[in-house]
């Protein structure tokens, strides 16, 4: 049994929203895999939870006629990785997703939570951030709609303010149309995993398959928020590319980034895997992009 | 004639309740009116306790009574899973309280709270303040052997030395002595030397079943309590010691059991549970404690820091070898040396020693988790020694590792004076896993690779003692009872920890007594108050031990039915019957002469006869001991920028005399393999240095594997009839646990070049390693 | 605390439950339901023991609230029976006889997963069931029976609707004879 102050299921948003402005104490709860953890744990122990979890209006993903994909945020991972609009537009995203800590986490876990629990290590996160997805929110003093490059404040923290439920995210069309994903976790088992990094690479190859027209990059874990590293996307931007052209894509990488020691695994190694890594999403990317590489 | 039960492969006797939610665990069974138990763990590694402030905790609603370490009676007691000695000089180290003033690791006991639900029960610790006196904390047994580490057991010992011990092949050995004769006999030049470190992990075991108890107090006035425990017998004897009251005042029960591993072959929250509900009238209270406090708090692997040094010729003769082991023990005594010791001996034994070998260990208390029992007590570490010892001298000399074996280890016959390989099956197993692995073939493919993905083939020995004769008692108690149809129930003190010993004690019930297997209910529940006298689940013992009790218990009730077959037919001679698939019959032809119904009936019920249930009882001692053996070879690809191992091909052959149920014998070799790999790959608590706080305390930060992190494994016997096993059988239950780490180990070797020495080999120490030596930039 | 009446499916009855808003579906069910098979191993969704089927799915109860549950379908291994014989299912035999079965604390978990899994009627291969199982751990088996006992019960399920699926281990890993299995299998179950 959990410590729980006091619990509502919203009957809406604005219901969800009134009933968190009523208690200081008050927290959003969506799929749980998160919040039920810190109930248990003493972090939230006490707190009083606000459920959007069977709240229908904030499940499901559509493409709307402009071709953006909108996903809402109570749409499971499962949901999320078997989704046809997912599938058609952003496999790499229902490929990061697949990799959530396990089957059962993917079944309930949303990735409403993924992104608002701040968490550098969050699985939808990078590729979200590489998509450049915007975020819109409704609060009590109405709503906004927020960059995910502004959205993120440091290490479990986010812009989203304790009362403000998130609506949607967008995933605007001209963010993924030709590009091709692909996302590495790499953890220290196969499953049931907290990142020791991730990285997740969007590349839109020219027309004749050799070179890289544009291309984007996002880590998890690779500093105290999701990032991109800009430089390796502006070297690589119009290149031919080749083995030593990804080895150098991973190199300037490096320099955005500003990974941590912890006991989880040390700031040096987590720099070798930022170069290793952004070496092998693109890579992988531009396979399946239909690209062929010369060593 | 050849076996009807014994050697096949039976299907369990509890499977049909497990897959069905029948089959009841300790929480299972906990009456819904008990109160809950939570502990208060200390926040500090190593100080005493000034002051614990319960005023605002007791104003929690919902709870009952809160008791600190003030509290407890003044009685120091032992936990570990060995039979009691007789002899005061054996006895396990009594150094720990129901709860301790003493802090002596981070996590210790300081209070507990008993509350009508675990809300309240949780409330109200974090309710209660404890102010501490705090002293150094020191984590490692090297820091432990420091004169500055404060004694923290100064009552029992001057400073943290639980056991120095030096095993050596000839009580005048020593090292340099021995290099000054090698120098003489084969020439400086002749010779190769290595001296190197390796340190293993400390592990959690990491049964899927929470240590779980609840307690009460009985009808009778007996302390009961319901536990998750491989020693319900043992159990007993502590509780009692640990509340000072008689044996008899104590009854445990066991249910079944959600693993143990040896984690559970120690006494852990039962004497705690066991006296509150003698605090709270005798009441019910569930003492149900976390995965992150199993985790920190009960017992773990030993993490040993070897100083290892051999020297062997040039042609590849192993000449003689010296190892120093500093075992950090943790903030109680546990198991104390036994474990060191045992992990010294097979270090020893396991190569022959020509110019000699010393083993010396250290065992130290510590401000860290306490390490125990587990699963293969202490050889996992004995062969991480010793067989990365081996290849490194391989990749030194240039020999080859599987030969230089054949040529060094230990051979038929030998004896350490105490324990025997009765049957020998080492070479061969080795050389069925040499087949299997492709050895030769691949051994030289994979020569000189470069490149980011490199494949190795490596191997690993190891010997193991079957049971614990003569170090300690041997007995077990068998209870078989007759009903009116021909069945019996068999009752005993040996337990079902999930290795399948109900379906092995039943095969071999049925084997002997001739009462087909369907009609062998065995009692898989002990109960202190009414099953016979067993130490337990460990020690790969109860097949070889208790299965030679339940053999000998077959005989006494065959006997039984025929003299009650004699009985009521005066016609037939004893020597001349016996009792084959639920009839007694005659032994020449197979002629029925009476069913086993009619023999169980008649005894019951027969008037003016010699009326009585059929029935036998027997306790045995066993007073002999084999080594099993076996080895792992394993082929794997490394990928060396990113530190990845991926097995492509694994195998474990085991010398362990007659199987006696192939499918749940294989079944418990994968399990061992699995958890083998963890040890050499992902598993490992970490201890921060400053504060002895484990950093990793859960499932997701302490990684045991997962299905997508393990091969299929496989599995071989070599199979020889051990004279001294009732059935010939030898030691299964733990030794798959011992290989593959170092199999693994090898491999990577044989792939990159590199000698790793630091178990897990995680990615990260892999990458370091690979860096250091130029593979990776 | 409030205190609420909810009604679920469970295992093919409909029953209303009065609950505490702060219970765990894995709570419920033990202490409610004395669904026991449903069991608490980590309490943080790390290994899968507490999982049961909401509305066809695996779900980790641990971290599942009650009130979340009105209205829906819940499994249990309590509730798994074979439709035509009324006893075990293929999928519990074939726990039994692959020896997948050990300690059996993580047991009914697996055998729920392997529902949803074998329900999906795809012809997975040993790598994509380990995919499919890695939210439940076990530390006794090393994995290799049960995913082998999953495998031959996907085989049997797309065997009857014909379907094409090739078993990379035909044999049990003890290499057993599937009649000689089924027999003492009949035998045991005789005993029910």
């Amino acid at each position: 049994m959990f410590d729980i102050k006091w619990f509502h299921e919203a009957e809406s948003v604005k219901d969800a929203i009134e009933k968190l402005k009523s208690d200081n104490d008050a927290e959003i709860i969506s799929g749980g895999t998160d919040v039920l953890i810190w109930v248990r744990d003493g972090k939230y122990a006490g707190k009083a939870l606000v459920s959007i979890h069977n709240l229908n209006e904030l499940k499901g993903i559509s493409l709307e006629s402009n071709g953006n994909v909108i996903i809402k945020p109570s749409t499971t991972f499962y949901n999320i990785t078997n989704n046809d609009i997912i599938k058609k537009c952003i496999p790499s995203l229902g490929e990061a997703v697949d990799m959530v800590g396990g089957p059962q986490t993917r079944q309930t876990g949303t990735i409403g939570g993924n992104i608002c629990n701040g968490a550098t290590s969050a699985e939808s996160a990078s590729t979200m951030v590489a998509l450049d997805a915007e975020i819109h929110l409704e609060g009590a003093n109405g709503n906004r709609v927020v960059k995910i490059s502004d959205w993120y404040t440091g290490p479990g923290k986010t812009v989203r303010d304790r009362c403000e439920v998130v609506t949607k995210f967008v995933i605007k069309k001209e963010n993924y149309e030709g590009f091709v994903g692909h996302y590495i976790k790499y953890g220290k088992r196969n499953a049931m995993e907290i990142a020791t990094l991730g990285c997740s690479v969007l590349v839109k190859l020219d027309s004749s398959k050799t070179k890289i027209e544009d291309v984007k990059i996002a880590y998890g874990v690779a500093a105290p928020t999701p990032i991109r590293a800009k430089s390796a996307e502006e070297f690589a931007k119009g290149k031919h590319f080749n083995e030593n052209l990804l080895k150098e894509f991973g190199e300037k990488a490096l320099s955005d980034c500003n990974p941590r020691d912890s006991w989880r695994a040390s700031k040096v190694f987590r720099e070798h895997l930022i170069v290793m890594l952004a070496k092998d999403a693109l890579r992988e990317a531009i396979k399946k992009a239909g690209g062929k590489i010369d060593g | 004639m050849e076996n009807k039960y014994v050697g096949k492969s039976e299907l369990r006797v509890d499977a049909y309740g497990k897959v069905t939610g029948i089959a009841k665990y300790t929480a299972d069974l906990a009456p819904k009116d008990c109160y809950i138990a939570k502990v208060l763990h200390s926040t500090i590694a190593n100080g005493e306790v000034v002051k614990v402030d319960i005023e605002e905790a007791k104003k929690v609603k919902g709870v009952i009574k809160i008791f600190t370490c003030f509290d407890v009676p003044d009685i120091e007691f032992p936990v570990a899973g060995h039979p009691y000695s007789l002899d005061p000089s054996h006895r396990d180290i009594a150094d720990r309280k129901l709860l301790n003033k003493r802090i002596r690791f981070y996590g210790d006991d300081v209070a507990a709270v008993v509350a009508e639900d675990e809300v309240a029960a949780a409330k109200a610790l974090r309710k209660i303040k404890v102010e501490y006196k705090e002293y150094p904390v020191f984590t490692t047994a090297r820091e432990g052997l420091s004169k500055d580490a404060t004694p923290l057991h100064p009552n029992l010992f001057k400073d943290n030395v639980i056991a120095h011990i030096d095993f050596k092949t000839s009580p005048d050995f020593d090292y340099v002595k021995a290099k000054e004769e090698a120098i003489k006999q084969y020439g400086k030049e002749n010779l190769i030397e290595l001296e190197k470190n390796v340190k293993t992990p400390l592990i959690s075991h990491s049964h899927l079943e929470l240590p779980v108890s609840y307690a009460y107090v009985d009808v009778n006035g007996k302390i009961t309590v319901v536990a998750s425990t491989q020693i319900p017998h043992i159990v007993r004897r502590c509780v009692a010691h640990a509340l000072g009251v008689p044996m008899g005042k104590v009854r445990i029960i066991k249910p079944y059991i959600g693993g143990g591993f040896g984690n559970k072959q120690d006494v852990l929250y039962e004497p705690l549970n066991a006296w509150l509900t003698t605090k709270v009238n005798g009441h019910p209270v569930l003492l149900e404690i976390s995965r992150e406090e199993t985790i920190v708090g009960t017992r773990t692997r030993h993490r040993m820091d070897g100083d290892i040094k051999a020297v062997c010729t040039k042609d590849g003769k192993l000449l003689f070898r010296k190892l120093t082991n500093y075992v950090a023990n943790g903030g109680y005594a546990s198991h104390g040396n036994s474990i060191t010791a045992k992990c010294a001996g097979i270090f020893k034994n396991l190569y022959k020693n020509p110019l000699g070998c010393s083993s010396e260990a250290y065992t130290v208390y510590t401000n860290s988790p306490v390490s125990g029992a587990m699963r293969a007590y202490g050889v996992p570490q004995a062969v991480s020694f010793a067989e990365t010892l081996v290849d490194d001298l391989c990749h030194l000399g240039g020999f080859d590792p599987y030969k230089f074996r054949m040529d060094n280890i230990v051979e038929e016959g030998f004896s350490d004076g105490a324990v025997k390989f009765y049957t020998y099956g080492l070479k061969k197993a080795m050389e069925i896993g040499k087949n299997h692995i492709k050895w030769d073939e691949k051994r030289d493919k994979y020569k000189n690779q470069d490149g980011r993905y490199r494949n190795g083939v490596g191997m690993c020995a190891f010997m193991y003692q079957t049971a614990v004769y003569p170090i300690s008692l041997e007995t077990a108690g068998v209870r078989m009872i007759m009903n009116q149809d021909g069945s019996i129930q068999m009752q005993l003190g040996a337990t079902e920890i999930g290795q399948g010993a109900d379906t092995v004690f039943s095969q071999i019930a049925a084997e002997t007594t001739g009462i087909s297997l369907d009609k062998i209910y065995i009692i898989s529940t002990q109960d202190t108050d009414v099953t016979p006298y067993d130490s337990g689940a460990y020690g790969s013992r109860q097949s070889y031990v208790t299965g030679n009790a339940v053999y000998h218990c077959g005989l006494l009730l065959k006997e039984t039915i025929l003299k009650y077959a004699v009985h009521m037919k005066p016609e037939y001679k004893l020597e001349d019957l016996d009792v084959s698939d639920n009839f007694v019959v005659l032994k020449k032809n197979g002629d029925k002469i009476l069913s086993m119904s009619e023999v169980a009936t008649t005894a019951i019920y027969e008037k003016d006869g010699v009326n009585q249930q059929i029935r036998a009882e027997l306790t045995t001692e066993t007073k002999t001991n084999t080594f099993a053996s076996g080895c792992c070879f394993v082929d794997l690809t490394v990928d060396v920028e990113l530190g990845k191992i991926k097995i492509n091909d694994i195998i474990n052959v085991h010398d362990s005399g007659t199987i006696l149920n192939p499918s749940l014998a294989i079944a418990q070799v994968h399990g061992g393999m699995s958890m083998s790999l963890g040890y050499g790959l992902s598993e490992e608590m970490l201890v921060d240095k400053k504060t002895g706080k484990v950093l990793n305390d859960n499932w997701l930060d302490y990684k045991i594997p997962t299905a997508m992190d393990s091969p299929d494994f496989n599995v071989e016997f070599v199979v020889m009839k051990d004279p001294t096993g009732g059935y010939g059988n030898k030691a299964l239950g733990e030794p798959p646990a011992v290989p593959p780490a170092v199999a693994v180990r090898n491999a990577i070797l044989q792939a990159t070049g590199c000698m790793l020495n630091d178990f897990p080999l995680t990615s990260q120490k892999l990458v370091e390693k690979f860096k250091e030596q130029g593979l990776i930039k | 605390m409030a205190k609420r009446f909810i009604n679920l499916n469970v295992n093919g009855k409909d029953v209303e439950v009065g609950i505490d808003d702060r219970e765990s579906l894995l709570d419920t069910l033990r202490n409610h339901l004395n669904l026991t098979s449903v069991k608490k191993g980590c309490e943080v969704g790390e290994c899968g023991a507490c999982s049961v089927l909401i509305d066809g799915r695996c779900v980790d109860t641990c971290i599942y609230l009650t009130v979340w549950a009105q209205g829906k379908k819940i499994i249990t291994v309590e509730g798994l029976k074979d439709e035509k014989t009324d006893g075990l299912t293929d999928i519990q035999k074939e726990f039994i006889k692959q020896a997948a079965v050990q300690c059996g604390f993580c047991t009914p978990g697996f055998i729920l997963k392997a529902v949803e899994i074998v329900g999906e009627n795809k012809p997975y291969t040993r790598d994509e069931i380990k995919k499919l199982i890695a939210g439940n751990l076990c530390r006794c088996t090393g994995y290799m029976n049960i995913v082998t006992a999953i495998e031959h019960a996907i085989y049997n399920n797309l065997k009857q609707k014909g379907i094409k699926y090739e078993i990379a281990n035909n044999k049990s890993s003890f290499n057993e004879d599937e009649k000689i299995l089924d027999e003492k299998l009949e035998k045991v179950l005789s005993n029910y």
